[in-house]
């Protein structure tokens, strides 16, 4: 089951770059979230917080609380734990390109030293089935590479292996932005099934999608949060003035 | 296809031209023989190439583990840091270092303090020559990892040093291999770094601590002898030498390949 986010002051640099600033918001559990805003407004770095990936890079920083499930993810655990709990998927497709279809998907388990096949294989299969996938490679599973499927394939690969890990909280960084129309609204649908089991946070610069899939919606503009509200009321009646000219398109 | 003919014709023509002075004087006897004196016919370079796989074991047992760690610790571990900027120096000076100042330098640091030539010393002097291309080539395979596939291992919870050794170097792992696999060829050919260490030997020996023979050095010896049945003998010995180091970089690229999955990018 999914559980609720809370985050609190939340500051963030890279190098003295302070891209996210003062960022307070309450995500419900099992709902999708969308993160909007234009290119560079901090929301990629938001999500990266919530898992604790910002602070991979070396020049990177970070202050302030966020609460997953009333764990606090900064005080009380470690990188390594926050992450088998919170699942991201990238704006590009990367499978392992060296493993096999089934592979992939054990990779989370396997690294994490699970190793009873039989285990394996059920998780394996439930992840797939959870990400619209199984059908098309059921039959290849340890015969093809990750990096032979087709991009949008390879999303959803992505979205298996980070299911498999059993998270509480996916988090998607443009899920969809480097895939074709079809694979795109076959992401979209997997979204909205599978909010029911997870807290789903999804960052993205399309706003039709936005619409299409999150219960509320976040605007971001230059590191600060604009507004966060119901997403009906995000696209119908903002109450902040930059968020309107944003999705009516005049500016973004 | 002008520039494939540019490559591969000082191969093809090396190679037709020592079938044609030594494949005449290949015999069973030379693969299970040792020499014989001057002045008697037959005899072959069974030790020596008996020999020559004991240094290559010994030289790859040092020098391949030592240049992947450095070369993980180059990619991975110490990117921008002070020590990986030393490490990488020392092995490009170590890459530029004549092979038979490696072998004086051997020379002076094992086999005058044990007193004897050996094996051993020469799988060391070997070995230290493969360290540099090795290393090198390893972090240069790491680092055309992209970092997305890095990230994908770190959002799963893996620790990084797991990622590093179950994700990056496997993914890279093709390339590592091509690495060791030029690093083996190359001292597998090596003779001045063993003139000093491995010695040479005209007779059986396995033993690390005694002399050994060695393909190069017999070749080498038999080839400024003044006696024509050795010459030839020199010739057999330059075909089976490259034949040998063909067929065990071919070996290895089929045994490894099937490891890894089809259609990685």
């Amino acid at each position: 089951m999914g559980v609720g986010i809370e985050v609190t002051n939340l500051n963030a640099w890279y190098g003295t770059n302070h891209t996210l600033q003062e960022i307070n918001l309450d995500i419900p559990a099992n709902h999708a979230t969308a993160l909007i805003g234009p290119s560079g407004c901090g929301k990629s770095t938001f999500v990266r917080c919530i898992n604790r990936m910002h602070e991979t890079n070396p020049i990177a920083r970070v202050t302030g609380t966020i609460l997953i499930g009333g764990l606090d993810i900064y005080a009380d655990a470690k990188p390594v734990e926050i992450r088998r709990r919170v699942g991201m998927v990238f704006q590009r497709p990367n499978p392992f390109p060296t493993m096999s279809i089934y592979d992939n998907v054990a990779a989370g388990l396997k690294l994490n030293g699970y190793s009873n096949r039989h285990v394996l294989d059920e998780v394996v299969e439930k992840s797939l089935r959870n990400s619209a996938l199984w059908d098309e490679v059921k039959d290849d599973l340890k015969k093809k590479s990750g990096a032979s499927l087709s991009g949008g394939q390879q999303q959803r690969l992505c979205i298996a292996r980070a299911l498999a890990v059993d998270p509480e909280v996916l988090l998607m960084d443009e899920p969809a932005s480097a895939l074709d129309p079809v694979s795109t609204s076959k992401i979209e649908d997997l979204i909205f099934q599978l909010k029911s089991q997870y807290t789903i946070v999804i960052v993205t610069h399309n706003m039709q999608q936005a619409a299409r899939v999150a219960e509320k919606t976040g605007f971001f503009l230059n590191g600060r949060m604009v507004e966060f509200d119901s997403t009906h009321k995000i696209f119908t009646n903002p109450s902040d003035k930059r968020t309107e000219d944003y999705i009516t398109g005049r500016f973004g | 296809m002008f520039a494939t003919v540019l490559v591969v014709a000082p191969l093809v023509a090396i190679f037709v031209y020592l079938i044609y002075k030594g494949a005449s004087s290949l015999s069973l006897d030379f693969f299970i023989k040792v020499p014989k004196p001057v002045g008697e016919s037959g005899g072959g370079m069974a030790n020596a190439i008996v020999g020559s796989g004991i240094l290559l074991g010994v030289g790859s047992l040092i020098g391949i583990p030592i240049g992947i760690a450095g070369g993980i610790f180059l990619a991975e571990f110490g990117r921008g840091t002070k020590l990986a900027n030393a490490v990488r120096f020392t092995a490009d000076v170590l890459n530029g270092v004549p092979s038979i100042v490696m072998g004086i330098a051997i020379y002076s640091l094992i086999v005058v303090p044990q007193g004897h030539f050996s094996a051993f010393s020469g799988g060391v002097a070997l070995g230290i020559m493969m360290i540099p291309t090795v290393c090198r080539t390893t972090e240069e395979m790491l680092l055309m990892v992209p970092n997305t596939v890095r990230e994908a291992a770190l959002a799963l919870g893996v620790p990084n040093w797991r990622s590093v050794l179950a994700i990056t170097v496997k993914t890279a792992s093709p390339g590592i291999i091509t690495g060791c696999m030029l690093a083996f060829a190359r001292v597998a050919g090596e003779t001045a770094p063993l003139i000093f260490t491995a010695f040479g030997n005209v007779d059986w020996s396995q033993k690390l601590s005694e002399p050994i023979a060695a393909l190069p050095l017999q070749i080498y010896v038999y080839a400024i002898s003044p006696y024509d049945e050795w010459h030839r003998l020199a010739w057999a010995g330059a075909l089976v030498l490259i034949v040998l180091i063909v067929l065990a970089v071919s070996l290895v690229r089929f045994v490894t390949s099937r490891g890894v999955m089809k259609g990685a990018s």
